[in-house]
């Protein structure tokens, strides 16, 4: 056997990646079903002399990790939906002042305690909208272990370069599954490290002065320079500013650098897709469900494939409108109302072609709940 | 090998869970198989009747969890009257004779195993009751070899009770090949 081959939790998965990508602080308050993240952390960070802390709500958790991150450590915390909902006013902060942060949203259904120990994917549209204030927000998710792995330290490297909190959204099914992990090895993926300034102690550091490529190298709060860190629109010191160039140039400065930069964010699978007619999109553990159906229907010789979304915001418009060119049934399967439907129709040319297979009572949606769908659609009957 | 969903189903405490995730472990690190294990959770799952699925194959699994199991464990009554339905015909329905009485035929085999009893009378401690029954069920059904189940076990028991599970693993498979026809 390999040493590298487990058979672990989804939420474990998440905790093995995250230590692989540099994590070594962790402040979190344990909810269903996110709970084994809180959990295995707490026993691993210690034995590497990271710092693991259990705080008392979800506001102190988003808040302690933002203010270690800017001391310069990898900082994540880990929560679901009504958690999630306390940490909108830390998100923003952390938007607005720039701190790279990884918040894990193990998904469960809602509004507020809704369904504890159920399935969702109902928070998609909160990880984009749920802080006020123009802005964007880089929200990721996977399907399975390998790739809850890859896009953990996807997240981890995507909230260095680009010093913005990274939502990973997963779900109660990926969390709570077990299958098999194959951990990669050191340097296998490459890991994106702090930028730190090298403006000298005692000479003037411009915290939020961005270089040439819109890259703001981080000084650690605490260590050689006094800098100022505030949630209000800011100049290039960080001092409060209504100058409204500054706050334009700000404002344009926090979404350029995420939507001018999807390509780099931007992840996904695609399978059967060459000559598909009927086009699933889906992501997360419902995209098990659809590439059931997606395999077996090959098999019997339809044109169907499924689009993988893992990259859920910024959301891949182009992607998505090049993918569904000759699709003449696209069929998002999510589960929700359609979160990923209203981007999906606005992203392709003729949108009356975008359906909505989904399930909404706290099951896992099934392949035959798919077909049945796809059935209606595609003008069969039941 | 032919793709195997299996159900186990039991009351909080029986270690149905653990041996479903100690089978689907097994295959995977020692049989290099594939495998995926989801078990129930919430209200549902804490004192009534547990349930844990595990899909066993040789190529990949997308849908992880079982809506129709070739093998059905249940070892209380509440979990046979809740899921005795749901076996896939032509399968297999494995109960125990001290906690269930089966009232109904249904298309698949049915074996009522005296576990329970079994490790009562020989070992006397019900706590290896959920590796006597996959001690049964890999003697009933092509899974995974005795031993990998073993390597698993090492890595999970004190060693002063390796013995024990050792000993209910082998009394199993011996009920299991009797009832095996």
């Amino acid at each position: 056997m390999s040493q590298n081959i487990r058979f672990i939790q989804g939420n474990e998965v998440c905790v093995e990646a995250a230590l692989y990508a540099g994590l070594n602080f962790f402040a979190g308050y344990p909810i269903t079903p996110s709970t084994e993240i809180a959990e295995h952390l707490s026993l691993r960070l210690p034995q590497i002399k990271g710092r693991f802390i259990q705080m008392e709500d979800e506001i102190a958790s988003v808040c302690a990790i933002i203010g270690a991150s800017l001391t310069g450590h990898k900082v994540m915390t880990a929560t679901s939906g009504p958690g999630f909902s306390l940490m909108q006013e830390g998100l923003g902060y952390a938007i607005m002042a720039e701190i790279p942060c990884v918040i894990i949203n193990v998904q469960r259904g809602g509004p507020s305690t809704g369904l504890p120990t159920s399935v969702s994917q109902g928070d998609v549209g909160q990880a984009l909208w749920g802080t006020h204030g123009d802005h964007a927000v880089i929200a990721m998710t996977a399907s399975n272990h390998q790739d809850i792995f890859a896009m953990t330290v996807h997240a981890f490297n995507m909230a260095e370069t680009y010093r913005t909190p990274v939502i990973l959204l997963f779900d109660e099914v990926t969390g709570h599954m077990r299958e098999r992990l194959v951990i990669p090895e050191p340097g296998e993926f490459p890991l994106v490290e702090r930028l730190r300034t090298s403006v000298k102690e005692g000479v003037d550091y411009h915290p939020y002065l961005p270089r040439e490529d819109g890259r703001l190298p981080m000084s650690d709060f605490g260590g050689k320079h006094r800098y100022n860190v505030t949630g209000l629109a800011h100049d290039m010191w960080g001092f409060p500013s209504n100058n409204p160039s500054v706050v334009q140039g700000l404002l344009r400065h926090l979404v350029d650098k995420i939507n001018n930069n999807s390509h780099n964010i931007t992840r996904y699978n695609e399978y059967e897709m060459e000559d598909a007619r009927t086009v699933l999109i889906s992501y997360g553990s419902s995209a098990r469900s659809a590439l059931h159906v997606v395999k077996n229907r090959r098999a019997r010789g339809e044109r169907i494939g499924l689009l993988e979304l893992q990259t859920l915001w910024p959301f891949p418009f182009g992607l998505v409108r090049q993918k569904c060119a000759d699709a003449k049934y696209i069929v998002v399967v999510e589960m929700n109302m359609g979160q990923i439907l209203q981007p999906v129709r606005m992203a392709v040319d003729n949108p009356e072609r975008v359906y909505l297979a989904n399930r909404i009572d706290g099951v896992f949606i099934t392949p035959t709940d798919i077909k049945n769908i796809l059935r209606i659609i595609q003008g069969r009957g039941m | 090998m032919e793709r195997c969903r299996l159900v186990f189903s039991g009351s909080g405490g029986q270690g149905v869970i653990t041996a479903a995730v100690i089978l689907a472990e097994s295959a995977v690190l020692y049989e290099d198989l594939i495998a995926v294990q989801t078990q129930s959770y919430g209200p549902e799952a804490r004192g009534g009747a547990t349930r844990s699925d595990v899909i066993i194959a040789d190529s990949e699994i997308y849908f992880p969890k079982v809506n129709q199991p070739n093998v059905l464990v249940c070892l209380t009554q509440e979990a046979y009257n809740k899921f005795y339905s749901i076996v896939r015909p032509g399968g297999l329905l494995i109960t125990d004779t001290r906690f269930v009485k089966t009232w109904k035929k249904v298309d698949a085999r049915q074996k009522e195993l005296p576990m329970y009893q079994t490790i009562m009378e020989k070992i006397g401690k019900p706590i290896v009751f959920n590796i006597f029954m996959l001690g049964s069920l890999i003697s009933m059904v092509d899974l995974v070899k005795p031993e990998s189940i073993m390597k698993i076990l090492e890595t999970r028991i004190p060693s002063a009770f390796l013995e024990m599970n050792r000993q209910a693993l082998r009394l199993g498979m011996e009920l299991g090949a009797q009832f095996n026809y």
